[in-house]
This record gives structure tokens, C-alpha cells and sequence, in this order.
């Protein structure tokens, strides 16, 4: 989203006014939240959401030393986010990013929600390899459970099973 | 592509009906899905060319794929809809805040109003179903629905890993933000509502006001939705949710109990002087309105007030809001007159019938 003051800048900080009982909502990227509040005296820090953020990330980095292991210009081909200005905004740029900042975000991710493994849905088509491969995680348990009920001919059918989806894959 | 003028025609929206399990404190349920589309910049940096590629995209698998199972779904560009009905489209939930602030940029595609895709959002897809009371485990199955529908068509931005991509790291995995809508005003008289919404966080809930995230819980209203949406399923993210409402269900039930053996005619005192207000004040704002209906309701739930039909309270929740309000009056209003005008529409609705 952009700025709705500057329509240039991303926008950054969130505004609730309430005015004779009227709300409004402002999307503000910092300089201008920054002029509004000169202008307007508004009591509020628009540098609070921002450090909020960035406190997020160097915890997650220093945890990992990843501002030393990794240089920050790295940039998305696709869409040409920088890693630093993905810490200024907190949002990603495209799909690829994920794979270009995938060792940055990571520990960002774990922060966030505990995991970083999705194990949800998979979209049908462009998933074909992760169903195959989530098949096979489900034929190993299944053969270990066999193996240790000393069903081994049956095992032997499920590991020819593996073998074959094992073929499918890239 | 004046579908959205027939949805506003009847303003009343399907989640309003009201019927259904726990209906009377579980006002609605909803599942969002946010998606993304492989190797396009999402919305914040995209310019509007490239909005504009994503909105003829998503139309195009509208119109040949979603169209099969949804027949009444249509897409629309924000900037064909006037200002006025965009804002009642935000007030009935179809739409998000961020959608109407994306306007040159954005479109929402709406059926019978039970499925809003929000296209350039945040993420390039948001796919929502909105249903009346505890029915999440339906709003999930018709979301996913739509979700299969468009897959067929797009190229979803899917990371091995990571699950579904989204513009926000917060979002990435399910993309899936399923919540509820609660009317607890009895765990907010018995001051209980502190204790059981802060213990949520533990279940991975969080709780928010009337319009979504930054907003106040006002009328005794509360969403409460999953905070993290990787590491588990779809599936069991509902559960979690439907268990843990569940139990909030109950314990509002105990709370109004508690009330009816604590306070008796007090109780019935404050509900029908709140009944009176409604039915004779001339100058009301929406929070007090929201505040009063609260109460209203609560009489009529618990059998105090009789001859108001329950759904009149929820759908007045959302017709006194300003944007229904003026659409109602049929012209734009400033402040003070929709205080009046609010004042004369709920001394209307709010008779009691066959008394």
C-alpha cells in the first residue's frame, strides 16, 4: 500500500483519528506521518511501529549472526526488493523473494509463528512433486510401523512403492 | 457489470440471516485465504499496469472456472463502484479498509455475498467466505472451494517450504485467517471478558474490535482469529477455533446465568430502559447505538424483551453504521444529521411486533 498523502512511499504507519465522533483511517508512509504530526501536533511517535519491527528482525538476526553472515544489499531479480528495505516495510516484494531471502527469512519466520515448514494445503497443479513427496513421507512411517509389526513382506511392497514415486521425482 | 448494485439493492447480506448453531452469541464466521500469483510483484510495489494484468487475470478465471460452481460471482474494479457503496461494502465485511484505500488498483469479485475475492490487497488474492454463526468448518470448505477453482487458472506463488506466499511474512503458510464473530455481553458485565480473551493468546488466538485489527470492541463485539498460520493445517486451525469458541460460548451462557440470579429485576431494569432509548431517543451516535442494541439483544436472548426478532439486531448493527445509513436515506449526510437519522430508523425497526 501506498502513502495516501505522497502516493509514492510505502506506507508505514497507521493513523485512527476520532474527531466530533467521526473516525477516520490514515495510511501514512514515515515522512509524511512525520510533517502531519509538525503540522498538526498530533501526541504520537510514528517511529514506534517502526522500531517494533526492526527490534523483530535483530533479534531474529542476532540470534543467528546473520547480519554478518549475509549482506544486506542482497536483491530479488524478479522484483528488485532489497533485503533493507524489506526490513524497513516488512513486506516481501514477490513469490521469488522467498527463495532469495529464504536464509534471512527463515528465523524471521520461526519468530513469527513457531515453525517454518508449512504443512497445509498444496495447490494441485505446480505441487505435483510435493504431493508425490509427501506420499512417500506417508509410505516410510507406514513401512516402519510394518517393520516393526514384522510384516515384512508387506513392507517390501510399500519400499517398491517408494522406490517408484522416488523415480517420478525431478 | 452492475452486479454489485443488485448485493447493495438488498442490503441485507446472507451472514445477517442469523440462523444456525450458537447463533445467538456466534454473530458469524469467516475464512480468509490470502494468495499470491507466481513471479508478479504484489500489490505494494506493483505499478497500475501491472494491477491491472493481475485484476485481467483473476477475471478471466472467474468468468471461466469460479463461475461453474458460484454462478453468481462477479468481478468488479473498485473504481466502477461510487464511493458511497464501496463504504457499505466495507462496513458489511466484504470488503477490507486497505481494498478501498487501494481504489485506481484493486477489484472485488462478490457473489450472493457469501464469497468476496478481494483482488491487489495486500496480497493479490484475498478469497473470503462469510457465513451467519459457528459454520466455520463451512466457510473453510467454501473457500477452499473457490481457492481449487482459481488454481486451476492462475499460478499460485507456492514456496516448498514456506506454503503459500504472501506480501506479509505474518501471513505465509495457510494464508489462512479464519475467525469469529462473538456477542459476550455477559462476560463484559460480569468483568470476565479480560480473563477469558487474554487467555486465548495461549491457543494461538487473537481477539480484535468490530472492523478487524486497531479497532475497538465496541457493542459488546468481538473477533477472535488464529494469530499463526504456519506449522499447522488448515484443518486443524479451524478445530482449534471451533473448540476454543465453543468454550467461550459456555462461558458468556454461565456469565448470563449469573447476571439473571445476581441482579434479577436490575438486570431487566437496565435492559429495558435500554429498549426505551432505542425506541424514543432522537439523536444517536453509532457507538451508543451499537452499546444499546448490545443490551436490546441481550434482553432478547435471554427471553427478557419478547417480540423482536433476534436477526433485527444484527442487521441493525450494520445499517446504522454511516455509509447503510446514508444509502438507506437515499442521500449524504453530515454527522449530525445521520445522528438523527439513525435515531428515526432504529425507532422504526425496533418495535416490538404482535404485542
Amino acid at each position: 500500500m501506498y502513502c495516501q498523502q505522497c502516493n509514492q512511499r510505502p506506507a508505514t504507519v497507521y493513523i485512527t483519528k476520532i474527531i466530533n465522533g467521526e473516525k477516520s483511517e490514515m495510511h501514512l508512509c514515515q515522512e509524511c506521518a512525520t510533517k502531519m504530526q509538525e503540522t498538526s501536533g498530533f501526541g504520537w511517535d510514528p517511529h514506534f511501529s517502526m522500531n517494533l519491527l526492526s527490534s523483530f528482525f535483530e533479534e531474529a538476526e542476532s540470534a543467528l549472526n546473520l547480519a554478518r553472515n549475509f549482506p544486506k544489499t542482497d536483491r530479488c531479480e524478479t522484483c528488485g526488493l532489497t533485503y533493507s528495505s524489506f526490513r524497513q516495510s516488512g513486506k516481501l516484494g514477490c513469490s521469488d523473494c522467498y527463495n532469495t531471502f529464504m536464509a534471512q527469512l527463515s528465523p524471521v519466520i520461526r519468530q513469527i509463528h513457531g515453525s517454518e515448514k508449512h504443512t497445509g494445503k498444496i495447490p494441485e497443479r505446480g505441487g505435483e512433486q510435493l504431493h508425490i513427496k509427501k506420499k512417500i513421507e506417508q509410505l516410510k512411517d507406514k513401512m516402519q510401523e510394518m517393520v516393526q509389526r514384522e510384516e515384512f513382506e508387506k513392507a517390501a511392497e510399500v519400499r517398491d512403492e517408494i522406490r517408484r514415486l522416488e523415480g517420478k521425482l525431478k | 457489470m452492475v452486479a454489485y448494485k443488485d448485493i447493495i439493492k438488498r442490503i441485507r447480506s446472507r451472514w445477517m440471516e442469523g440462523s444456525g448453531a450458537q447463533a445467538d452469541i456466534v454473530i458469524s464466521s469467516r475464512v480468509r485465504l490470502a494468495r499470491n500469483l507466481q513471479g508478479i510483484p504484489f500489490p505494494h510495489l506493483a505499478d497500475k499496469q501491472t494491477a491491472q494484468e493481475v485484476i485481467n487475470k483473476v477475471k478471466e478465471a472467474i468468468d471461466t472456472s469460479v463461475k461453474k460452481e458460484f454462478p453468481t460471482i462477479q468481478l468488479t474494479a473498485l473504481s466502477e463502484i461510487d464511493r458511497l457503496q464501496k463504504q457499505i461494502l466495507f462496513e458489511k465485511h466484504l470488503i477490507s479498509s486497505q481494498l478501498l484505500e487501494q481504489d485506481e488498483k484493486a477489484a472485488v469479485a462478490l457473489d450472493e455475498e457469501e464469497i468476496s475475492v478481494m483482488v491487489n490487497e495486500e496480497d493479490h488474492l484475498r478469497i473470503q467466505c462469510l457465513l451467519p454463526a459457528l459454520q466455520l468448518h463451512e466457510a473453510w470448505r467454501k473457500a477452499d472451494m473457490v481457492d481449487n477453482s482459481l488454481e486451476r487458472k492462475l499460478d499460485y506463488g507456492f514456496n516448498e517450504q514456506f506454503g503459500y506466499v504472501t506480501a506479509c511474512p505474518t501471513n505465509v503458510g495457510t494464508g489462512m485467517r479464519a475467525s469469529v464473530m462473538l456477542h459476550l455481553p455477559g462476560l463484559v458485565m460480569t468483568k470476565r471478558a479480560g480473563n477469558v480473551l487474554s487467555a486465548l493468546s495461549k491457543f494461538g488466538l487473537v481477539v480484535r474490535g468490530l472492523y478487524g485489527e486497531g479497532t475497538e470492541a465496541l457493542g459488546n463485539l468481538f473477533q477472535v482469529s488464529n494469530q499463526i498460520t504456519m506449522g499447522r493445517n488448515e484443518e486443524e486451525i479451524i478445530n482449534n477455533l471451533s473448540n476454543v469458541t465453543q468454550k467461550i460460548v459456555d462461558q458468556e451462557r454461565e456469565a448470563r446465568q449469573v447476571l439473571k440470579k445476581e441482579l434479577g429485576t436490575q438486570l431487566e431494569d437496565k435492559l429495558w430502559r435500554a429498549y426505551g432509548t432505542l425506541r424514543y431517543a432522537r439523536i444517536m451516535d453509532t457507538q451508543q447505538a451499537l452499546s444499546l442494541l448490545s443490551q436490546v439483544r441481550l434482553g432478547v436472548d435471554m427471553k427478557i424483551i419478547k417480540g423482536i426478532d433476534p436477526r433485527i439486531m444484527t442487521e441493525l448493527m450494520i445499517m446504522i453504521q454511516p455509509g447503510c445509513l446514508q444509502y438507506i436515506m437515499g442521500q449524504e449526510m453530515n454527522p449530525n444529521m445521520r445522528d438523527v437519522y439513525r435515531a428515526h430508523l432504529l425507532r422504526e425497526r425496533i418495535k416490538i411486533e404482535n404485542a
